[in-house]
């Protein structure tokens, strides 16, 4: 006898939200606080509802003071709380990163663990949609590149919902960073794949822990966010010639699960790695070396596509030529291919 | 309100105690750094930034506080760990970099972390504003008693994190007090060379709070004004801001030569130390007398000198705990 599973898609914006809720009916410690999170329901449809149930004691709309509220979330936090606070862009972090690599990410260390910082910071990445440089960037690698922040990005709803539940219960500040062309916000363009079967009940994902949500034998392909869609495509074309292609959704930055990925490269022998973050000092380069170091047998050098080393152009045709692509990603193992028979 | 003789006492210990702690770190930092002068020799190294002569500002503020309230303080922090109730043995093993210190040896002077008393700083000009601040949320959102301080110097009011924080206190009604210790130097750089006006207190209207300004380095003014905010934020009416007119006595750091000073302006200085006034008027108004003094004076000495001796007789930490603590 078979238990029919009822389907119960949802974007991730909305699984976000009913994560938020969720904990926020357990703790009442857990509040959030933002420019635009409380009748609105955030700009990216991240915490919607939320106002309506729990009030605007505990769902905070703040003044556009990015240093402000970043600060008085690491002092909530060190005091008890449990604050979630949104960055509405990534691409807004310059007017208030010290108070999150400074404080956030430090101060537990400088307290020898005695003052923990339980901050989710969540904000919105990526482009695609011609909003030009300052609102456009993924930032992975800013982020993960100072320690003492876990940093985690969903590709999918599913992993939204449990990642967003790991993360409130953490007791260490998590970036929880989502892209915009995933949230299922139909203005900011939707990737239907995002959109998934999503438990009613709390579960959590958990942080460090990759994903592969393609098997293959014959390529690694390491996406996060964006990239993994990115991914799938470029597979699914590559299976059509009869090409093997194995997906990691690394889903968690820090930490960064290695041996997912190693052991996936170790079976296929190739590997190129996608990131809509910039190319250089990025999360490419670090994938690409963590496998290097283990002296893993490749049987091609490895490939990386990412975003190019240039602010982010506004006109749809710089964009567009820009951003990573499954067939960017077609044209990197093409490339494998030749290096190989040369 | 008037601080009490038994008030009046325990600030003019704390005075004694701070300065003589800052005394006793000026000279242990010198060993190892003569005859040339390296910040990273001797059994304390690094950037050292005393407080000798701000005492007022600590004592006159932390007289109305308990161990439940929240202060966040700056790269010169030891006069208000010190006035807040820090643990003085671990906090000075911190500062000598040992296993014993307040983390461990990770932290050192300008990062203080003391969760017992609510105390932590930042190495950072006005950041400790926006913790002092949540702290404060919480206690609001939690309607658990408690106020937040938040000290900065008079550099920091040029900072953004001064401007939003005062505004979102003010906006959120928080329990919150911001004092700024005004010593009218940010390293070299004078307070009127920096700043659009003359007191800092003025730029309370803007965010529609109460502003007042202490002049004389006077701790029972800082008392009593300190103790006019913090029973407003107690009240549940909302932040105030307060400026201290200070003296930092010492340089900005050590192996500051100073040149920046106006000739004569450290003797007057001098001539204003807080300390021998408020001897003289315990003297004059509480009977204190010279052989109460002495006593006091060797009971502080004491406290510091066991403090000192816990952090040297300390072991350092294994070089590999370096690792531990990043997460919890």
């Amino acid at each position: 006898m078979t238990v029919a599973t009822k389907e119960r898609k949802l974007t991730i914006a909305r699984a976000m939200a009913e994560a938020i809720a969720q904990e926020m009916r357990i703790d009442e410690k857990v509040f959030v606080m933002g420019e635009d999170v409380g009748p609105l329901g955030g700009v990216f449809g991240n915490t919607r509802g939320l106002h309506e149930e729990f009030g605007s004691v505990r769902v905070r709309d703040t003044p556009i003071s990015e240093t402000a509220f970043m600060g008085a979330a690491v002092g909530a936090a060190s005091d008890g709380m449990r604050p979630i606070v949104e960055l509405m862009f990534v691409d807004f972090f310059g007017v208030c990163f010290d108070a999150i690599y400074n404080l956030m990410a430090k101060n537990t260390y400088f307290s020898g663990g005695e003052t923990p910082v339980p901050v989710v910071l969540m904000t919105s990445t990526g482009g695609g949609y011609s909003d030009a440089g300052q609102h456009s960037q993924c930032l992975h690698a800013t982020f993960a590149h100072l320690p003492g922040m876990k940093v985690v990005a969903p590709s999918n709803a599913y992993d939204a919902k449990g990642l967003m539940t790991a993360a409130i219960r953490d007791n260490n500040p998590v970036i929880f960073m989502f892209h915009k062309a995933l949230q299922g916000m139909g203005w900011l363009g939707t990737e239907k794949d995002a959109i998934v079967h999503v438990p009613e009940e709390a579960y959590e994902v958990p942080i460090g822990k990759a994903a592969v949500v393609r098997e293959g034998s014959d390529v690694t392909i390491v996406g996060i966010t964006s990239g993994v869609h990115h991914g799938l495509k470029a597979a699914r074309v590559l299976a059509e010639r009869g090409i093997s292609a194995e997906v990691v959704d690394l889903r968690s930055l820090v930490p960064l699960d290695r041996e997912t990925v190693l052991a996936s490269v170790r079976k296929t022998g190739r590997l190129i790695v996608v990131d809509e973050d910039y190319q250089s000092y990025g999360m490419s380069a670090e994938i690409i070396s963590s496998v290097a170091e283990q002296g893993v047998a490749l049987k091609a050098a490895p490939q990386r596509v990412a975003y190019p080393d240039i602010p982010i152009p506004f006109t749809p045709v710089m964009e567009q030529w820009a951003l990573p692509s499954p067939e960017k990603i077609i044209a990197a193992f093409e490339k494998m291919q030749k290096m190989e028979t040369r | 309100m008037k601080p009490s003789k038994e008030q009046q006492l325990w600030m003019y210990e704390h005075m004694l105690i701070s300065r003589y702690f800052e005394e006793s770190i000026e000279t242990i930092y010198m060993e190892g750094k003569t005859p040339a002068f390296n910040m990273a020799k001797g059994p304390i190294p690094g950037e050292m930034h005393l407080s000798n002569g701000q005492e007022p500002c600590a004592v006159g503020v932390c007289a109305h506080l308990n161990a439940s309230d929240i202060v966040t303080s700056t790269h010169r922090p030891h006069h208000v760990a010190i006035a807040k109730g820090v643990d003085l043995d671990r906090m000075t093993a911190e500062i000598f970099g040992k296993k014993t210190g307040l983390s461990g040896g990770r932290g050192g002077h300008m990062h203080i972390f003391d969760a017992a008393v609510n105390f932590s700083c930042s190495g950072i000009i006005a950041q400790g504003m926006g913790p002092a601040v949540g702290a404060a949320l919480s206690r609001q959102m939690q309607q658990k008693d408690g106020v937040a301080v938040a000290f900065l110097g008079e550099g920091a009011a040029n900072q953004g994190a001064f401007h939003e924080t005062l505004n979102l206190a003010a906006v959120w009604k928080l329990p919150v007090v911001f004092v700024i210790e005004d010593n009218a130097w940010g390293i070299s750089v004078s307070k009127s060379a920096s700043t659009a006006i003359e007191r800092n207190d003025q730029r309370a209207a803007a965010y529609g709070m109460p502003g007042h300004f202490v002049p004389g380095n006077d701790p029972l003014a800082v008392f009593e004004v300190a103790g006019e905010a913090i029973e407003r934020a107690r009240r549940g009416e909302g932040p105030s801001l307060i400026e201290i007119e200070t003296y930092r006595l010492a340089g900005h750091f050590m192996g500051d030569a100073e040149g920046y000073r106006p000739e004569g302006e450290k003797d007057a200085l001098f001539a204003k130390d807080p300390i021998p006034k408020m001897r003289a008027q315990l003297q004059a108004q509480h009977g204190w007398t010279d052989s109460d003094d002495a006593a006091l004076v060797t009971r502080c000495h004491a406290r510091v000198d066991t403090a000192i001796a816990f952090a040297r007789d300390s072991a350092f930490p294994a070089p590999e705990e370096a690792m531990e603590k990043v997460f919890v």
